[in-house]
């Protein structure tokens, strides 16, 4: 038995060999041309990861990366003894945990309803006028949040004055920056975001759709019985992909809506890292504060990873 | 039509649901435009009737002083300018990149494909940080120069992805075998077959890259200091976002007409600032679907 096995290894790795072997001598073309993209790879996504290691370093630019002091967990101590940390930590796990819960629903339901109309000019004008907002600039998107909600000019307060309403300095208040941060974001991506499930509900079989009509099947039980679950690998990807990127989130847009009266709120992790490491050029403090957020971002990953394949039975991987 | 047999009549509790349906559909799509109609109306209203609140829904004196005041904004021509010039320039090194690298990947022969992917997918898993990819680019020499807008986010693995799936599907084997029976090399192959072949594939890379590209303001943010190197983006930041609304020593009538005058112009920079991706948006809702469709396939 034991004889057999190794050599059925042996063939296996003869045959691996023989086969890059062929690979490389049929396309070596292909192989020369590839080199440019990895180097891309490696440059700016590979060496970055090792370039982390300035986490647990004095990083001095006369030094550089390899030769600077090592000093241990020094950068992250002094981050968590700063009683800041907590706050941000609790900004950022709060203002992505309120956007999974607005923007990862609504394109379902969207999807749903879209589901539900014939096709025709309103269904096609919902679709051309729901998608729009995503092609929209981050910038553009908080000139138009700051020109709106503006105390000062702004039509959202002019209209509130006109039914005898107080003006409100929205971006002023700290209490309403997730507010704002979450439902433009809702406003700007909905549209788009459905098109995945759209695409998954134009697969559903006809015949699911005729037997639940004979089954006399009211709208809501076709959508509860046959569309949801036709959709729900697709949703339980998007939504693992987006607990995966909720520490990562939106960080363009807080840092542009940002003002000294709404930080309360809104400096978050990624937004500090920005403060500390490029403005402030405190490299090592800032890598650490970065890598401390990455790493809570993976292990949410894998965590839901896990967790979506005991449910559901799919998963990434 | 459907014939009589076919059609079971709808209960009233689903004519109901399907009414609310609409009702639903139609407050979104009111939800989504209202911005957008203000903000135009507003662009093409005069300065006394935005800044005084008049302007709610249609335009309110109808002028164009908003629009002759960005013409005449130096600083947004030139960002105009640059952004057109990045756009174009990464958007050919991006699609350039990502053909290469995903065509390989597609082909069944292909020894060491399931590396190369593992090898870009780690990149999605684990990310360095802010910081080291800045010390990245400031240790090659590209900060304040026009190459760390172009080269840093040159690739993208979800457009990689893409189009090897398109590859994969739309350029049979049997195809490639023939050309190399007819001894035609492999880059003649993909200058020649396949990339004739994958028209729609590049459209949807090139757009994807391009709007990205024109909309981003981050990078050159924190990549460049020059002002003569600033996208646009980066200048509408300056103007809508940074800077503060306090006027010269103009007297006070003057100085509340600039005033009104530069919020006018807000309206019409958004407006200016968004017509080349309107102008492209028919074509990119169709393509980014496709895309996005492409995109979702398990490859």
């Amino acid at each position: 038995m034991d004889q057999s096995l190794d050599q059925s290894k042996e063939i296996k790795k003869v045959t691996q060999r023989h086969l890059a072997k062929r690979s490389f001598q049929r396309h070596w073309q292909l192989y020369i041309l590839m080199i440019l993209p990895v180097l891309y790879f490696i440059i700016f996504k590979y060496v970055p990861m090792l370039g982390a290691v300035i986490a647990f370093k004095d990083y001095n630019v006369v030094q550089g990366i390899i030769e600077s002091p090592w000093v241990g967990w020094k950068h992250f101590e002094n981050f968590f003894n700063n009683p800041v940390a907590w706050d941000l930590i609790k900004n950022t796990l709060f203002l992505s945990l309120y956007q999974l819960a607005v923007t990862f629903p609504l394109p379902i339901l969207l999807a749903l309803a879209l589901n539900e109309i014939r096709d025709g000019i309103f269904k096609r004008s919902v679709q051309m006028f729901t998608y729009a907002p995503y092609f929209i600039s981050t910038v553009v998107i908080v000139s138009m949040i700051i020109l709106m909600l503006s105390p000062r000019s702004g039509i959202i307060n002019t209209l509130m004055e006109a039914v005898g309403l107080d003006a409100v300095n929205f971006l002023g208040q700290a209490s309403m920056f997730r507010d704002i941060f979450v439902w433009s974001d809702a406003w700007q991506i909905t549209g788009y975001s459905a098109i995945i499930y759209l695409a998954a509900l134009a697969g559903v079989d006809k015949q699911q759709y005729e037997a639940a009509k004979i089954d006399g099947a009211s709208r809501l039980q076709k959508i509860w019985n046959v569309d949801i679950p036709a959709i729900m690998p697709t949703i339980v990807i998007i939504l693992i992909l987006s607990v995966g990127n909720l520490m990562a989130i939106g960080f363009e847009k807080v840092y542009l809506l940002q003002n000294p009266l709404n930080l309360g709120t809104s400096e978050i992790l990624q937004t500090y890292v920005y403060k500390m490491g490029i403005i402030n050029a405190d490299f090592s403090f800032a890598t650490a504060v970065g890598l401390f957020n990455s790493i809570i971002n993976l292990i949410l990953l894998i965590i839901v990873n896990e967790i979506a394949k005991k449910v559901s039975g799919n998963g990434l991987w | 039509m459907s014939s009589k047999q076919g059609t079971i009549k709808e209960s009233s509790n689903d004519r109901v649901f399907l009414t609310l349906i609409y009702i639903f559909l139609s407050l979104l799509m009111i939800v989504i435009l209202y911005p957008l109609v203000y903000i135009v109306s507003a662009s093409i209203s005069s300065p006394e009737a935005v800044t005084s609140g008049q302007v709610w829904l249609w335009p309110v004196d109808f002028s164009l002083e908003g629009y002759i005041e960005v013409f005449n904004n130096s600083d947004v021509i030139r960002g105009f300018r640059n952004s057109i010039l990045y756009t174009i320039g990464y958007t050919l090194i991006a699609v350039f990149l990502t053909v290469i690298f995903a065509y390989p990947l597609s082909r069944k022969n292909f020894y060491g494909k399931s590396f190369f992917m593992i090898f870009i997918l780690i990149t999605m898993l684990f990310y360095g940080g802010l910081i080291p990819e800045y010390l990245v680019v400031q240790q090659l020499g590209m900060l304040d120069t026009p190459w760390a807008i172009l080269i840093p986010k040159a690739m993208a693995v979800w457009q990689i992805i893409i189009a090897r799936t398109f590859f994969y599907t739309s350029i049979p084997e049997e195809l490639v075998e023939a050309s190399e029976m007819d001894g035609c090399s492999s880059i003649r192959f993909l200058w020649h077959v396949v990339l004739p072949l994958s028209k729609p594939i590049i459209a949807v890379l090139a757009l994807m890259y391009a709007v990205f590209q024109w909309n981003s303001y981050f990078d050159a943010m924190i990549f460049l200091r020059t002002e003569e190197l600033f996208p646009l983006q980066l200048e509408l930041r300056e103007i809508l976002i940074t800077q503060s609304e306090s006027g010269a020593n103009q007297d006070i009538a003057e100085q509340q007409k600039r005033q009104q005058l530069a919020n006018l112009m807000q309206y019409s920079l958004i407006v200016v600032s968004s017509i080349p991706v309107l102008i492209i948006y028919p074509f990119a809702q169709k393509y980014f679907v496709k895309g996005m469709l492409l995109g979702s396939v398990k490859g």
